[in-house]
């Protein structure tokens, strides 16, 4: 293993490329480009064999690895923002038909207005998609999370795509040392991809039957069973990655001073390296704060968030996405952990850092601030005041 | 005018990969079309589909007509998923275990599909395309493609007070396919089935994109009646409003002459419920004359006479 000073992008398109992938599909979008960039460049320099397909659309890119997935190859992808929206028809067929596609969402807010700078609204958009989603805090966690993604998909048991959500700009553009993982080693990690079922004319199957009401339903019903059988699988492979590598950001959720916390600030992805100093800072001062990362987010971890949480007094929901009619998303399924349990803590739930908005420590600050004065609330926090018309 | 014996052709003598007891409609072209295409190619393919009646027809759980390996993923992405078929066949070192075959409807082709069918064609992947052309959306209640011809009453181009039916003309996929620079483009109808057969194996034989549309009649949606499928399809040929032809890198080189003197567009359109509306007033014979001059360009222009 060696350490590198190296862009988020080419970390994780070095780690793709060692996951050896069969087929790579992708179509250009920022900040999604490097990725693919760097891939095609490895494939055109023979360093990577893979087919390397370059599409018309996202659409095509996702069609292009459900139908080498199904082929039995190994299969990745990788967009963001607009280009992900325009996968989605495809991302839920992939589901459906139990592809274990690796892609990776870079995150990006959504048109309109265009804006190509970070949120997660574009892969919350699909978060009831069949996709196992996991979120990733640094460059390193998003390299790492890539090889674990692809044992994660292909676990027999398992059989669901998986997306590695991380943060637009703030980790793909940022230049971070990363220690890069070794074809020999991956080798060890991952076995060669070796699916039960596939298109051949050795036995010719049928994917992608017409299913009537009497039998959709249970198709639904086995996908959510695996998602549920996927959090013991993803709390696996991340401590055989711990065990090999000797590195852990968390299985299913990571904790940091969680555990005598008072308070603790729950959020995913970029976001989590800022609110962690916050709390050294605070922790320093004498206050009893904490933060939970939530790495997977689908499957959600209920019961890891609850034993984790049970005896804080209060949380702040930190996110950069928003479910317009409704509020924030990530702090609504928080308080669900903690429905009909004996103890309830105050839940306040904050939405931050849209479209690239600038998230800095006074922000979080005063999340904490917020929470700590007010009754349970939800809002949008470090509105540019000027264009609300100081309201 | 002549008036021709149109016969049903014998059942060929190519393997049946498509199984019977699929829930197609009688007198369904486009399952005759299917049949014939796997037929020729043989057992050794993997086909992909669009959404559509073949899809719905041919798979409904727990029961498939498919005897070789399918797959139907979305309405636009045929060509796309076949695409990824065939990278992987090559990425797995699998590229002699089978040909790749993308189909689907006039909708899922020339509409919808369109895109990524150009995404296919240009990036030369080894994969023969069928489109099972039946000249409407017929999944879905027989609504207008950019393959239903002119004047053609369907449910999104009703006939009425200020309409004929359908606005425009039949779009020239064909000649689309062709300008994507591919090997091989042909034309066929189910009135012909041996040369259905012939176009698809001469098609397999060729490394690269392939594009293949075969006129297919839908009893249903044409009005038409399910035992003259053939005899419909068979005037739409003769009357030189489907011409049958193959085209090499780009040129047409073989046409499927029309007996002469040519027959009338009137002898195809009046058997079809689609057309009706142009035989109940003096009005319509200038539609009729319309489309009698869309046929005589197309006689000319293919030089089928
Ligand atoms: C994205 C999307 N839009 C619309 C549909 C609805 N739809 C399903 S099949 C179909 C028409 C198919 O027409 P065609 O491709 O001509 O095939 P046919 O049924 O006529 O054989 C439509 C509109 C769909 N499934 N997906
Ligand atoms: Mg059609």
């Amino acid at each position: 293993m060696s350490t590198t000073f190296i862009e988020g992008s080419i970390a994780v398109a070095k780690t793709v490329a060692v996951s050896r992938p069969h087929v790579i599909s992708a179509y250009p979008i920022t900040p999604q480009t490097h990725i693919v960039e760097h891939l095609s460049e490895l494939v055109a320099n023979g360093e990577l064999k893979s087919e390397f397909v370059n599409v018309e659309s996202e659409h095509s890119a996702a069609s292009v690895v459900l139908g080498s997935s199904a082929t039995g190859a190994r299969t990745y992808t990788a967009t963001t923002s607009q280009g992900f929206l325009l996968m989605i028809e495809v991302l839920f067929n992939i589901a459906g038909m139990r592809l274990p596609v690796v892609m990776t969402c870079v995150n990006r807010a959504v048109s309109a207005p265009i804006n190509i700078w970070n949120d997660q609204q574009d892969s919350m958009t699909a978060r009831d998609s069949g996709w196992i989603q996991l979120y990733a805090e640094d460059n390193q966690e998003a390299s790492d999370m890539h090889l674990q993604a692809f044992k994660i998909a292909e676990n027999k048991d398992i059989m669901l795509p998986v997306m590695v959500c991380m943060d637009g700009f703030v980790l793909t553009h940022s230049f971070d040392p990363v220690e890069l993982i070794s074809q020999e080693q991956v080798d060890k990690f991952l076995p060669p991809f070796k699916p039960e079922y596939y298109l051949t004319p050795k036995n010719p199957l049928t994917f992608g039957t017409l299913v009537g009401p009497d039998g959709y339903m249970e198709t639904r019903y086995f996908i959510e069973k695996t998602m549920h059988a996927s959090l013991q699988v993803i709390s696996d492979v991340a401590a055989d990655f711990h065990n090999q590598f000797g590195r852990f950001q968390g299985g299913l959720i990571d904790t940091y001073k969680v555990e005598d916390a008072s308070l603790v600030l729950v959020a995913m992805g970029s976001i989590i390296g800022t609110i962690k100093d916050i709390v050294d800072e605070l922790r320093a001062k004498g206050q009893k704060v904490g933060v939970l990362k939530v790495r997977s987010y689908r499957p959600f971890p209920k019961d890891e968030i609850y034993k984790a949480l049970n005896h804080v007094k209060e949380i702040a929901v930190l996110e950069k996405a928003v479910s317009l009619g409704y509020g924030g998303i990530l702090v609504n399924e928080i308080k669900s952990v903690f429905y009909g349990k004996p103890k309830t803590p105050k839940i306040n739930g904050f939405i931050l850092g849209l479209g690239g908005r600038d998230i800095t420590v006074d922000t979080i600050h005063q999340t904490i601030k917020e929470t700590v004065k007010a009754s349970s609330e939800e809002k949008f926090i470090g509105l540019n005041e000027a264009l609300i018309g100081g309201k | 005018m002549t008036t021709t014996t149109l016969a049903a052709p014998k059942e060929q003598s190519c393997q049946t990969l498509l199984a019977s007891g699929h829930t197609a409609c009688t007198g369904c072209g486009e399952a005759l079309a299917a049949k014939l295409v796997l037929g020729a190619a043989g057992p050794n393919i993997i086909v992909t589909d669009a959404t559509g009646c073949l899809e719905v027809f041919t798979t409904r759980f727990p029961q498939s007509s498919w005897e070789v390996p399918f797959i139907h993923s979305l309405f636009e992405n045929s060509a796309a998923v076949a695409s990824g078929v065939e990278v992987a066949l090559k990425a797995l070192g699998r590229q002699n275990e089978a040909k790749v075959i993308a189909q689907g409807g006039d909708g899922g082709t020339a509409d919808i599909g369109l895109q990524a069918l150009s995404g296919m064609l240009e990036r030369g992947h080894d994969i023969l395309y069928v489109c099972y052309d039946n000249e409407a959306y017929m999944n879905t209640g027989v609504q207008r493609s950019g393959l239903t011809p002119f004047d053609c009453m369907t449910t999104t181009s009703p006939c009425g007070e200020l309409s004929w039916g359908n606005k425009h003309n039949k779009k020239d996929m064909p000649s689309i396919a062709a300008a994507h620079g591919i090997p091989y483009v042909a034309t066929a109808s189910v009135a012909f089935p041996k040369d259905i057969e012939n176009k698809v194996k001469k098609a397999l034989s060729i490394t690269g994109p392939k594009y293949m549309q075969i006129h297919s009649p839908c009893p249903l949606g044409w009005r038409s009646n399910p035992q003259l499928t053939i005899k419909v399809a068979k005037l739409a040929v003769q009357t030189g409003l489907y011409p049958v032809f193959e085209m090499e890198n780009g040129k047409v080189t073989k046409v499927r002459k029309i007996t002469t003197p040519k027959t009338p567009v009137e002898e195809y359109l009046k058997i079809q419920g689609r057309f009706a509306h142009l035989f109940k007033s003096p009005k319509g014979k200038e539609e009729i004359q319309k489309i009698q001059e869309i046929a005589d360009r197309n006689i000319e222009k293919y030089g089928l006479a």
